[in-house]
């Protein structure tokens, strides 16, 4: 049988979707504990009893000096400027993408704009943004706003674009304004790719936002991790990227879910 | 006076004339199937008196007015494809159309006129035969009971004008059976003028009360673009329909 032809049934999909973790894990800690056995003090590959107390230390006993939970107090304020920055960045995508994509004379001007300005690598004004907004929350912000909504904003004018333009007629010929046919017809049709595109776009906000607070802040994941790294704390690094990674995966696994829940008209969320 | 006049319509997109010297009059009332090859214009003249496109040169009148440059609900059209809203229930799809008009700020009503308009539009939706899809969405209809909800979605608009773009084209022999019947009750009892282009001849005399054929005259082996099409033929229909027609009309007007 060709090998295009071949499907793994229920049980065999299960081993192979744990197959790789389970390699990688195993390849870490057998060179952990090779490293180890040679060198105790070796901090570059850290074992699970090592993890585990740094996870314990930043997690759940309370720090000296400023007698909180690093864990939660990172994790919480990194989670608020991702929501601030990717909640501002979907409004204005939306409307920069519904204004150029739906009207010609919007498009006009906004598109070509648009495209250039999705070219500027924003890592690269980070600069600019800590002199004009200073270092405080604002430039963390802004950053991931001035990251992703020209992306965002691309995508929603080409989706835009792709509503039949058979659709906007015979809205206009059951008596739509401007206005009402864009409340009514194209933000219903283009909220569920928005909620797509923001998945896609996950990835982009988390580098900037830790890129922002590797630079200039006193709290936050990316904060912490750029911190211990003077230390060489591998042993709170390597949990602090796995609790990111898995933040980042529920956010994902969240916006999937609202789209089937809140669009089950809309097919693209099946897939 | 007739209800629609086309006066010399030329369509041209840069040196490709589409459509010549175009003349017709249409009583209201009239059942107009407009038949002709691929590409000989039968869908731009549907275009131009849905307003979707402007003639270069003419004019077209609807009741003595010049026609509208854009859409409008005096015209409603039902496409072969994409003509119902995915986004919105079978139910929501017909009722869009009464709440958009009254409500210019956000589109939908609420309360005892959203309760009004859905009633109207069940109403309508039963008599094309979709009661017991209300609450579905479109794509989990056939694309029979598609075009049933397209075409309830126009009337409930309640405009002098239909205009149909290969509206079964894409729909099986039997069920086309079943729509022209639909069409041709619901024509019987509005006043409506329909405007249908279609591929299919048969279908174009057994519903029309006029058929209507685009044909180029002129050819120019050198430039296929020079030349557009006219109303080769102009036919009269199905008398009897064209006779209870005008009965009904003189029995109004006394």
């Amino acid at each position: 049988m060709r090998l295009i032809n071949r499907r793994p049934d229920r049980a065999s999909r299960l081993i192979l979707v744990i197959l790789p973790f389970a390699l990688l894990l195993f390849a870490y800690f057998m060179g952990s504990a090779t490293r180890l056995t040679e060198n105790p003090n070796d901090k570059l590959l850290p074992s699970a009893v090592q993890m585990t107390d740094a996870v314990k230390r930043m997690a759940f006993t309370e720090d000296q000096r400023s007698g909180g939970y690093l864990l939660w107090q990172d994790t919480a304020s990194s989670l608020q400027r991702l929501a601030i920055g990717l909640g501002i960045s979907a409004l204005l995508g939306l409307c920069l993408g519904i204004a150029s994509g739906i009207l010609p004379l919007f498009g006009a001007p906004l598109s070509p704009l648009l495209t250039v300005l999705s070219m500027v690598p924003p890592l690269a004004i980070l600069p600019i943004l800590f002199i004009v907004f200073g270092l405080g929350e604002l430039s963390k912000v802004m950053l991931i706003v001035i990251g992703i909504t020209p992306i965002l904003a691309r995508d929603l004018e080409q989706r835009a674009r792709e509503i039949p333009v058979e659709l906007l007629i015979k809205a206009q010929t059951l008596g739509a304004s401007t206005w009402t046919l864009i409340l009514r017809v194209v933000l219903p049709q283009l909220l569920p790719r928005l909620l797509i595109a923001l998945r896609l776009v996950l990835g982009s906000a988390w580098l900037f936002l830790i890129a922002a607070e590797a630079i200039a802040s006193t709290d936050g994941l990316g904060y912490r991790i750029f911190l211990v790294r003077r230390y060489l704390a591998m042993d709170v690094i390597l949990p602090y990227v796995v609790w990111i990674t898995l933040l980042a995966w529920l956010m994902d696994w969240g916006l999937k879910a609202l789209t089937r829940r809140a669009f089950p008209w809309y097919e693209g969320a099946r897939g | 006076m007739s209800f629609i006049s086309v006066k010399n319509v030329w369509q041209q997109y840069d040196d490709q004339v589409v459509l010549e010297g175009l003349n017709l009059s249409v009583n209201e009332g009239e059942f107009c199937t407009l038949v002709g090859a691929s590409g000989c214009g039968k869908s731009t003249f549907l275009r131009l008196l849905l307003g979707q496109e402007v003639p270069s040169r003419g004019q077209i009148h609807l009741d003595g007015k010049p026609l509208a440059g854009e859409p409008d609900a005096s015209r409603g059209v039902v496409f072969q494809r994409y003509s119902v809203f995915p986004h919105l229930s079978v139910l929501d799809n017909v009722a869009l159309g009464l709440e958009l008009p009254r409500s210019p700020l956000l589109g939908r009503l609420f309360g005892t006129a959203k309760r009004e308009a859905r009633e109207q539009a069940a109403a309508l939706l039963s008599k094309v035969g979709l009661a017991h899809a209300q609450d579905k969405y479109p794509t989990q209809l056939s694309g029979g009971m598609q075009q049933r909800l397209a075409i309830a979605q126009a009337l409930i608009m309640k405009p002098r004008v239909l205009l149909l773009d290969e509206p079964f084209g894409a729909l099986d022999p039997g069920i086309r059976k079943d729509m022209h019947v639909l069409l041709l009750e619901l024509w019987r009892e509005t006043r409506l003028t329909v405007f249908m282009v279609t591929h299919d001849l048969s279908e174009g005399f057994n519903l029309g009360t006029r058929l209507l054929v685009f044909d180029k005259v002129r050819h120019d082996p050198h430039a296929p673009g020079a030349y557009g099409a006219r109303i080769t033929y102009d036919i009269p229909l199905n008398s009897d329909r064209r006779a209870a027609r005008a009965a009904i009309d003189s029995l109004q007007t006394v």
